[in-house]
């Protein structure tokens, strides 16, 4: 899959990055404005897809490979798993907000706040943003496949 | 009512669910070169969950997720109907998991199979205990989600265009399914199934609760493949691979059907006669379109579907026989009989309907083809698969010492002690097709004579046959939970009563805590 | 009467589903059913004149820390925002799937043409 021109590369690679950290911004937020984890997985996620449709599908997956997405989202769902699991071994029940009851209840409306929620929204945020990355690398493969059999038919 | 098992402690409940779940994220991690390893940690996993399920049969619990009292949080409830298909789903996942050992060796990604395996099982161990209706409806989504991709795995043909079918019927019926609980949440302003079952009992049905119940019973309806809803059915179960041809026909269409459509319609709407009439008749037309249906085919698997599409039948009528007679205020002796019936058949089935597509996976690894015309003689050549093929179709059929026997007995003692002759006739007839279909199998596949193409075929190796094995003794020994009355009144009574009691469902719950 | 509009964009919906021939038309008539869904519920919550369910520091009372009587009785009810979030979520992962499946079985077929796509018979 090739690039765009080079007006479009020099812009998208300044802008991507700002698109980044406003992803990183509303996931870390998530407890005070709207939005959390899903919706900043997504905004990550389309940082790198805008990085894919400027400069060609094999310069992101140079960038960020398969395997690796792969790995991240599979530790995104680890750190949920293991809050859920501290919730249980140090409060009592699965996802009970032990930080918030025990050890940090912080004050309302500050950042450090609302107890295990937003580590929560940080492991959702990752798992959402690598794995939407890896759906959208795994379809665009499969571009490849078309071109030989319309042609042979084509042809034919 | 104080949990209790065998071990002195309770089993917090999201174990079953988080147990799975975490297996299907850690075994990507292993890749391509660690695939034994990724291969022994799933079955790890399922024989834990066997024996997780196996230790709290006689527990019924209520389980707080993060310690927010009910109706402001999410509970988990385990009583007598989950315990009785969690050991049913436990029991099918560890087989076929076994099975599929070497089976899946025919194709590449199976630690991507592995992983969408255990997230169907988790998808459906968290449907079997959810409290809540819309934790129904997700953990239904993944459970769903997760076979979708897994019927069309191979990508061949034939198994992308199935694996299309299945997934646009069962998108529509999840939808349907949403649109309900969206109803029900604006009709009572809850979400929890105990305190929804209070507020319509206290206010009534009106129209929008109506067109819920509606809703719920064309989407569970679609995914238990009943009648007018089964189109998906036949196509999509032969072009699977064969352990999950198993799960897929043996629990996940009963688990995301049966059960939470006789939870929904049981324990929070409570059943009335129009509902019971329906359930009646869609059971009615399934067993007959079925048995018709499967006795012309000539593909071995295809067989194999219509002829589930006809025992879900059998299943769907017991319990409308027993709701139906509940609503009448009839006996409720005659109603826990046939719901008995409904359930015991419903577990079975389970059992010999994966060991028969499990047999049929074994078949067509050693043959390549699932053209019964291009088989025959196979009886020398693969002599355990036989002998456990002849003991599930002796099952499925109804003769005797084998478990399907007691089970279809069951059902016809109910219908004629119920004054329903004519149910009772169409049940021994479907039978007889029944019987027609097996030994239609039996004498295509493994009698006459053995064609020149096939003179190479070998027997299945070790781990499948372990599982097949294990399997057909279950067959032959699942009788005995009717027959011996400890076991019954702990494994199949509590399960019964959860159903008759109905709508007691709610004070249950709201007093257990 | 918005509910009514929302009604007719679920059957909409589905008849686009269900006449349509072409694979990914189907996909989109699926979608466009399970946005109506996701509208019904957030109409659900709905209280007129009604305010976001964000608690900020207007809200708050000053001496005690709790949450002030105008918010309570003037928020819209925020459940069905979290139901329609997660159904998103459940919509999203079943498009990615079905858009793989029909990529695929273009590739094997070379047409999206149901009516062509039909080796499965009996």
């Amino acid at each position: 899959m090739k690039g765009m021109t080079i007006i479009v590369k020099t812009i998208s690679s300044w802008v991507k990055v700002l698109i980044f950290l406003f992803g990183i911004y509303i996931i870390i937020f998530g407890h005070l404005t709207p939005g959390g984890g899903f919706a900043g997985g997504v905004i990550l996620a389309s940082s790198y897809v805008l990085l894919m449709l400027a400069y060609g599908r094999e310069f992101a997956e140079k960038n960020l490979s398969l395997p690796v997405a792969s790995k991240l989202d599979c530790l995104g769902a680890f750190l949920f798993a293991l809050i859920a699991i501290l919730g249980l071994v140090l409060g009592g029940s699965f996802f009970v907000n032990f930080l918030y009851q025990k050890y940090l209840p912080g004050q309302a409306l500050n950042l450090i706040s609302a107890g295990t929620i937003p580590l929560s929204n940080i492991a959702i945020g990752l798992k959402v943003g690598a794995s939407l990355f890896l759906v959208i690398l795994s379809l665009s493969i499969c571009c490849k496949d078309f071109r030989p059999d319309m042609s042979a038919n084509k042809e034919e | 009512m104080s949990p209790s098992t065998t071990l002195g402690t309770s089993i917090p409940l999201p174990v079953f669910v988080a147990v799975p779940l975490v297996t299907a994220f850690l075994l990507p991690i292993f890749g391509r070169k660690g695939k034994s390893g990724a291969t022994v940690l799933a079955n790890l996993a399922t024989v834990s969950l066997l024996v997780l399920a196996v230790a709290s049969i006689g527990q019924s619990d209520v389980y707080e997720i993060g310690k927010w009292s009910i109706p402001l949080g999410i509970n988990l409830v385990l009583d007598g109907l989950s315990s009785l298909l969690l050991l049913a789903i436990s029991v099918v996942s560890a087989a076929a998991m076994l099975f599929s050992v070497r089976y899946m060796e025919q194709y590449t990604a199976k630690a991507k199979y592995l992983s969408l395996f255990m997230l169907m099982v988790t998808g459906m161990n968290g449907v079997v205990l959810s409290g809540d209706i819309f934790n129904l409806f997700v953990f239904l989504e993944i459970a769903s989600i997760a076979s979708y991709a897994l019927v069309g795995f191979g990508c061949e043909h034939e198994e992308l265009e199935a694996s299309f079918k299945y997934m646009v019927l069962g998108s529509i019926a999840s939808i349907f399914v949403l649109f309900g609980v969206a109803l029900i949440y604006g009709n009572t302003g809850s979400l929890n199934m105990a305190y929804i079952s209070k507020t319509i009992q206290s206010s009534g049905l009106n129209a929008g609760l109506g067109f819920a119940l509606a809703l719920f019973i064309v989407g569970f309806g679609l995914k238990a493949a009943l009648v007018p809803f089964h189109a998906w059915l036949p196509d999509a179960h032969p072009s699977a691979p064969a352990p999950i041809s198993a799960m897929l026909s043996g629990v996940l269409i009963k688990t995301l059907g049966v059960y939470a459509l006789s939870r929904v319609v049981f324990n929070v709407f409570g059943i009335s006669i129009s509902t019971g009439w329906l359930l009646i008749a869609m059971g009615l037309l399934s067993m007959v379109a079925g048995a018709f249906l499967a006795i012309g085919q000539w593909d071995l698997k295809r067989l194999m579907a219509y002829s589930s599409i006809s025992q879900i039948g059998y299943v769907v009528l017991g319990i409308g026989l027993g709701g139906l007679i509940i609503a009448r205020g009839g006996n409720l002796a005659w109603a826990s009989l046939a719901i008995l019936g409904g359930l015991f058949h419903l577990v079975n089935h389970a059992v010999y309907k994966s060991l028969l597509f499990l047999t049929s996976g074994s078949v067509e690894m050693s043959t390549n083809t699932r053209e019964m015309r291009q088989m025959g003689g196979l009886a020398e050549k693969l002599p355990v698969t036989r002998a456990t093929c002849t003991v599930a179709s002796a099952s499925i059929v109804g003769i005797p010492p084998f478990s399907g026997f007691w089970s279809k007995l069951i059902l016809v003692v109910a219908a004629v002690q119920a004054h329903f002759y004519w149910v009772a006739a169409i049940i021994v007839f479907v039978s007889l097709c029944t019987l027609i279909m097996y030994l239609k199998v039996q004498r295509y596949v493994f009698l006459g004579e053995l064609p020149e193409n096939l003179q190479q075929s070998k027997e299945a190796k070790n781990s499948m046959l372990v599982a097949m094995i294990f399997l057909a003794c279950l067959c032959v020994l699942m009788g005995l939970l009717v027959l011996v009355p400890s076991l019954r009144s702990h494994i199949l009574d509590p399960a019964v009563k959860v159903l008759t009691d109905g709508l007691e469902y709610s004070t249950n719950i709201i007093n257990m805590r | 009467m918005p509910y009514a509009l929302c009604l007719l964009l679920f059957v909409i919906g589905l008849y686009c589903a269900v006449v349509k021939k072409n694979m990914v038309k189907i996909v989109i008539g699926i979608m466009v059913m399970e946005y109506a869904v996701n509208l019904f519920l957030i109409m659900l919550g709905y209280r007129t004149g009604g305010i976001a369910p964000i608690i900020d520091r207007g809200h708050l009372e000053l001496e005690t820390g709790q949450i002030a009587a105008t918010f309570l009785s003037s928020s819209v009810d925020p459940l069905p925002q979290a139901l329609v979030l997660t159904a998103i979520v459940i919509s999203l992962g079943s498009l990615a799937l079905m858009i793989s499946i029909c990529i695929r079985t273009y590739g094997k077929y070379g047409t999206f043409d149901i009516t062509e796509i039909r080796r499965l018979r009996g």
